[in-house]
């Protein structure tokens, strides 16, 4: 620093307490972090642990067959991986383009600020009802409305496989829709802040070239978000796949396998919740080696996540 | 619509504006805007900052419209068509005027696929490649490229980057190009580079063109528009047109003394 001569100068020394503070948190900081992983890696290990039985005793055939006795002590997860996937797939299905519609009228200037805000806040709202309430409107609301279109479906369309049971309540496509509108805040509201983060210069650019607003849109302002958006509806399918209270509560807790969304089914996560109260021996490690597999599961997303952002992450 | 623009093409004057007022909202940015711009010359804004310059500028391209706020009074014709008649797309406006801003804004898209941009939207049916090949070579940057046509055109250094942006602007081929500051964000040699590509362009193209340096403006224009800004009775400051004439005139024998004060550096 410059000073005059006439001012007192600036002192430069830093005091002792400061310096051993800063040295602590640093300390503290990093002791936290490593926690984070340490947690993150012993339950990894117990989890790993306690599912060696069931990975000795049915080994890849726990992928692939579907049988759940525990009487005979045979198990297989395939109903509930199928249901995983099926479920998360609607979900993914129903809440990508609505939540990108969403995003894409919240970040251009169709509204009004005094409007749009609320209605932003109210859509963030959204992640913020607890699961068991999502399950218990589900029931009560979700499951008796969408039955009259569940028969409509299964009698015009009964030939497609996909529609093939009468719905009988509860069921796959129920978990799904319900599963949808428990992701769409995430998709909508990572969207719209990877949509808003695209520099204002870009946009003019196309205007400037005489693109209408549709164009600009679709052609330079999505793919410049594209990688924010991707990221958003990975953290979505994590969460979908994840997804536990709701899912138990409409799916119909079924342990058969079939091609028809109308029909009761169960997720990997269902069917750690029904169980694992009563659940002893083998059956324990089975459920472990369950919980594993939706653990390998998430983790692809989330690794598949980070990839394309980093791969298509925009370069300015 | 297209057809009553580019029908329009015709005259020697391609904007010729009548008694200007531009707004956003209440307030008054520009006043009393006659002027004449004149085709195939490179005409240049100078002024302090503030006195409207880009404002007036994207005017001819309507890109004010984008502007919620923004409204004009008075007249505004490109050749004989009045350009904010009721029946005028500006989209299609956008089409035939060009623009250059100040920040280099390429699209995180390829070389290639900036230039290609406004041809493709315009469904340009003949030899892609030629065209980026012949728009990157008017635009004085396919030496430095033309290996790495793949390559984002986000990557490649600021000046580049612009001569990439001018590249954009004159694949589709328009009638006038608008530049607001293009050399604001580059070094001299590349600023050198971007004026030496003016005298090309304005064989074929009628150049507008905003800067703050001096030099530039009385090198590279033909002729020279001088703005200057004033506090009227309620604060707002607006703009006008002080002196409106040749370069050579506004830099060596300007009429108005605070023309004659701001080239020669003496503003205040
Ligand atoms: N979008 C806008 N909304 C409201 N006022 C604006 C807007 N854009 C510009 N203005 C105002 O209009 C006046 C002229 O601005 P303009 O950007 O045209 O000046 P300029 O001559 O280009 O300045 P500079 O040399 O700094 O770029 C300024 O007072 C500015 O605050
Ligand atoms: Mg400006």
């Amino acid at each position: 620093m410059a000073t005059s001569p006439s001012q007192t100068a600036m002192p430069t020394e830093r005091s002792q307490s400061s310096r051993v503070l800063d040295k602590a948190f640093v300390w503290l900081t990093g002791a936290f972090a490593i926690g984070v992983g340490f947690v993150l890696l012993a339950i990894a290990f117990r989890v790993g642990t306690d599912a060696l039985p069931a990975i000795q005793k049915f080994g890849l055939s726990f992928l692939t067959t579907s049988r759940w006795s525990v009487n005979d002590e045979v198990f297989g997860a395939l109903t509930q991986i199928y249901g995983t996937l099926v479920t998360s797939f609607i979900a993914l299905l129903i809440a990508v383009p609505i939540g990108i519609g969403v995003a894409l009228f919240l970040s251009e200037d169709y509204l009004p600020p005094r409007i749009k805000q609320p209605v932003v806040f109210l859509i963030e709202l959204l992640a913020a009802i607890p699961s068991v309430v999502y399950g218990l409107w589900g029931i009560f609301v979700l499951i008796p409305l969408l039955k009259p279109f569940g028969i409509w479906l299964n009698t015009n369309f009964g030939w497609i496989p996909l529609f093939s049971t009468a719905p009988s309540g509860p069921g796959i496509y129920v978990a799904g829709i319900i599963l949808s509108i428990m992701i769409l805040p995430i998709i909508a509201a990572i969207s719209r802040d990877s949509l808003v983060a695209v520099p204002a210069e870009i946009r003019q650019a196309a205007y400037g070239l005489g693109a209408t607003r549709w164009e600009t849109i679709f052609q330079v302002i999505l793919p410049a978000a594209f990688s924010g958006i991707v990221g958003g509806i990975m953290l979505a399918l994590g969460r979908a796949m994840g997804e536990t209270m709701a899912v138990t509560m409409v799916i119909g807790n079924s342990n058969s396998i079939s091609p028809s969304i109308l029909s009761q089914g169960s997720t990997v996560s269902s069917l750690l919740a029904n169980q694992f109260a009563e659940a002893g021996g083998l059956q324990v490690s089975s459920l472990m080696y369950a919980a594993l597999i939706l653990f390998g599961l998430t983790l692809v997303v989330n690794v598949l996540a980070e990839i394309i952002v980093r791969r298509f992450s925009l370069k300015l | 619509m297209a057809s009553e623009l580019q029908s329009a093409r015709k005259t020697e004057t391609v904007f010729r504006t009548e008694n200007l007022n531009i707004y956003y909202g209440d307030f008054l940015a520009v006043r009393d805007i006659s002027i004449e711009i004149p085709k195939n010359k490179i005409t240049a804004f100078i002024g302090p900052s503030g006195c409207g310059k880009s404002t007036v500028l994207r005017c001819f391209n309507r890109l004010n419209d984008l502007i919620k706020s923004f409204h004009l009074d008075g007249k505004l014709f490109y050749h004989d068509q009045d350009l904010y008649a009721p029946e005028i797309d500006p989209v299609e406006v956008r089409r035939q005027i060009g623009m250059v801003f100040q920040k280099p804004n390429p699209f995180p898209k390829s070389i290639y696929d900036n230039v290609a941009f406004g041809p493709r939207l315009l469904g340009y049916k003949g030899d892609m490649d030629e065209l980026v090949e012949r728009s990157l070579k008017q635009a004085a940057l396919w030496d430095d490229i033309k290996d790495k046509l793949k390559a984002m055109g986000t990557d490649l250094s600021g000046g580049q980057q612009q001569r990439l942006c001018i590249a954009r602007a004159i694949a589709v081929q328009p009638d006038v190009i608008l530049m607001d500051e293009p050399c604001s964000a580059l070094d001299p040699i590349s600023t050198l580079k971007v004026e030496d590509l003016l005298q090309e362009l304005k064989e074929k193209y009628t150049i507008l063109i905003v800067t703050h340096n001096m030099q530039q403006a009385s090198r590279a224009s033909d002729r020279t528009a001088f703005f200057n800004v004033e506090a009227n009775a309620k604060g707002q400051r607006t703009g006008y047109i002080v002196e409106y004439d040749r370069t050579e005139v506004i830099f060596q024998s300007p009429k108005e003394q605070a023309t004659q004060a701001y080239v020669s550096g003496r503003f205040g």
